[in-house]
């Protein structure tokens, strides 16, 4: 058997599952196991209580109005590419979606278990920290609201302690007319990326862009927000000067090296990554119309 | 020790396993249904891909206690009980879509998941399906044939003639 011996648990309620969590020494949460049932395959982690928080079905919904969206924490990631209220308001995920893993790890992984592994390259995080979502978590004294920024406190470091369970994300969906792009790359399909590109856009009725976001994933520690990019967007028409200039801006995130490449060839694939996003959430006359 | 049951193929199995056996291992092992293959164990190959509950998944990133009292569908099920194959296994067989067979178990899974959804996927669909499957030695593109013959569909690709 290639997991190291745990003890074994399948709570049927929340309030269950964190008393486990705040009883027992060194108990981790089950969610998906699309990330932690490989670590345990390789013993890179050794827990002696395993917390299986499959049987908690009130975690995996998504609801969807005007002002806020809320996906459940146990929501699978195939679930989170297919539904239609949530294209309909927040496109973005889907395109994401297709990128995280594959078809097999999608239907089983969650957007929660996701959050907390919290690889600096994968797409779930980066879309919280675009979106300014808020984390959910629960714990033995209630529950509390993290921003994204907060609950990505360090190298796949979530901000929440050893006895909380993240329960839902939630955001405000854009305008409707909003624009986006999402852009990775990565040596094979489904693998983590080199690096990949969030843009979220709003523009008035003469096309200025009124308000901007831009979050880039793997070439750092943590997926980062790239604020200097967005302040020079914003005011513009997205021309290719200001293009030019988002991207060059890109020198004051932080690059990692890492057996993928040097921190200059990170540096030079986030860029274009983020170029491609640009140019689907701008469309022109001689730009490609995002999908 | 827990006690699983399971429904295998439209056949009721039970057995006795530890928390941390993986349901890979507990169908190969436990139940000695060893049609469904490991290759890499930590969720990258592809090949023990099996169905639980109808949905694609890596029989060795999910533990066997996890699948209590699920509907598991794996390659054992394919073949009518005389043995006759299914239409997506004779058309691997007709196009060369396997060498050494390794990969196969989990190239079928995957794509009967597929086909249920999309009975007539085009190349780029069977594509992309499969993507999570890794074949080190007949290549992509007679899998892709195998697909198509099955399906009825067409082919872009160097075989289709």
């Amino acid at each position: 058997m290639k997991p190291p011996p745990f003890e074994y648990f399948c709570p049927a309620t929340l309030d269950e599952a964190i008393g486990l969590l705040s009883e027992r020494e060194n108990a981790k949460v089950l969610a998906g196991g699309q990330s932690l049932m490989a670590m345990l395959n390789l013993r890179y982690v050794f827990p002696d209580v395993l917390v299986d928080i499959n049987n908690l079905h009130d975690l995996a919904s998504i609801d969807v109005t005007a002002e806020r969206i809320r996906i459940g924490a146990m929501t699978r990631q195939r679930k989170i590419e297919v539904d239609a209220a949530l294209f309909a308001r927040a496109p973005i995920f889907r395109s994401a979606l297709k990128l995280v893993g594959h078809r097999q790890t999608r239907n089983r992984g969650t957007i929660g278990g996701s959050l907390c592994h919290l690889d600096p390259a994968s797409e779930l995080p980066l879309l919280a920290l675009l979106l300014d979502a808020v984390v959910e978590a629960a714990g033995p004294s209630g529950r509390r609201r993290i921003p994204a920024r907060d609950f990505i406190a360090g190298f796949m470091m979530p901000g929440i302690a050893a006895d909380e369970i993240v329960t839902a994300i939630e955001f405000s969906p854009w305008a409707d007319t909003h624009t986006f792009g999402f852009n990775e790359f990565a040596r094979r399909h489904g693998d983590f990326a080199i690096a990949s590109s969030a843009v979220h856009i709003e523009r008035d009725s003469s096309l200025v862009i009124q308000r901007a976001a831009i979050a880039i994933g793997g070439i750092g520690s943590v997926p980062q927000r790239h604020f200097a990019g967005e302040k020079l967007l914003v005011g513009t028409s997205g021309d290719a000067g200001a293009i030019a200039a988002v991207v060059e801006a890109c020198d004051q995130l932080e690059v990692i090296g890492d057996f993928h490449g040097g921190p200059e060839y990170r540096l030079s694939v986030a860029r274009t990554m983020l170029r491609r996003s640009l140019h689907s959430a701008l469309p022109g006359p001689n730009r490609p119309v995002a999908a | 020790m827990h006690e699983i049951e399971m429904l295998i193929n439209g056949r009721s199995y039970s057995g006795l396993a530890e928390a941390r056996m993986t349901l890979a291992d507990f169908l190969r092992h436990s139940l000695g249904l060893t049609g469904t293959h490991l290759g890499c164990e930590h969720g990258v190959c592809g090949a023990c891909t099996v169905l639980v509950d109808g949905a694609s998944v890596r029989s060795c990133l999910m533990l066997a206690v996890q699948a209590k009292g699920a509907i598991v569908e794996t390659v054992e099920g394919l073949a009518a009980t005389d043995g006759k194959l299914s239409p997506l296994q004779q058309a691997f067989q007709d196009t060369h879509g396997l060498q050494c067979g390794y990969c196969t178990p989990g190239m079928l899974m995957t794509i009967v998941e597929l086909l249920r959804e999309n009975a007539q996927p085009s190349e780029a669909q069977i594509r992309d399906a499969i993507s999570g499957n890794i074949c080190r030695c007949t290549g992509y593109q007679s899998i892709v044939e195998a697909v198509l013959l099955a399906t009825g569909g067409k082919s872009a690709g160097r075989m289709s003639e």
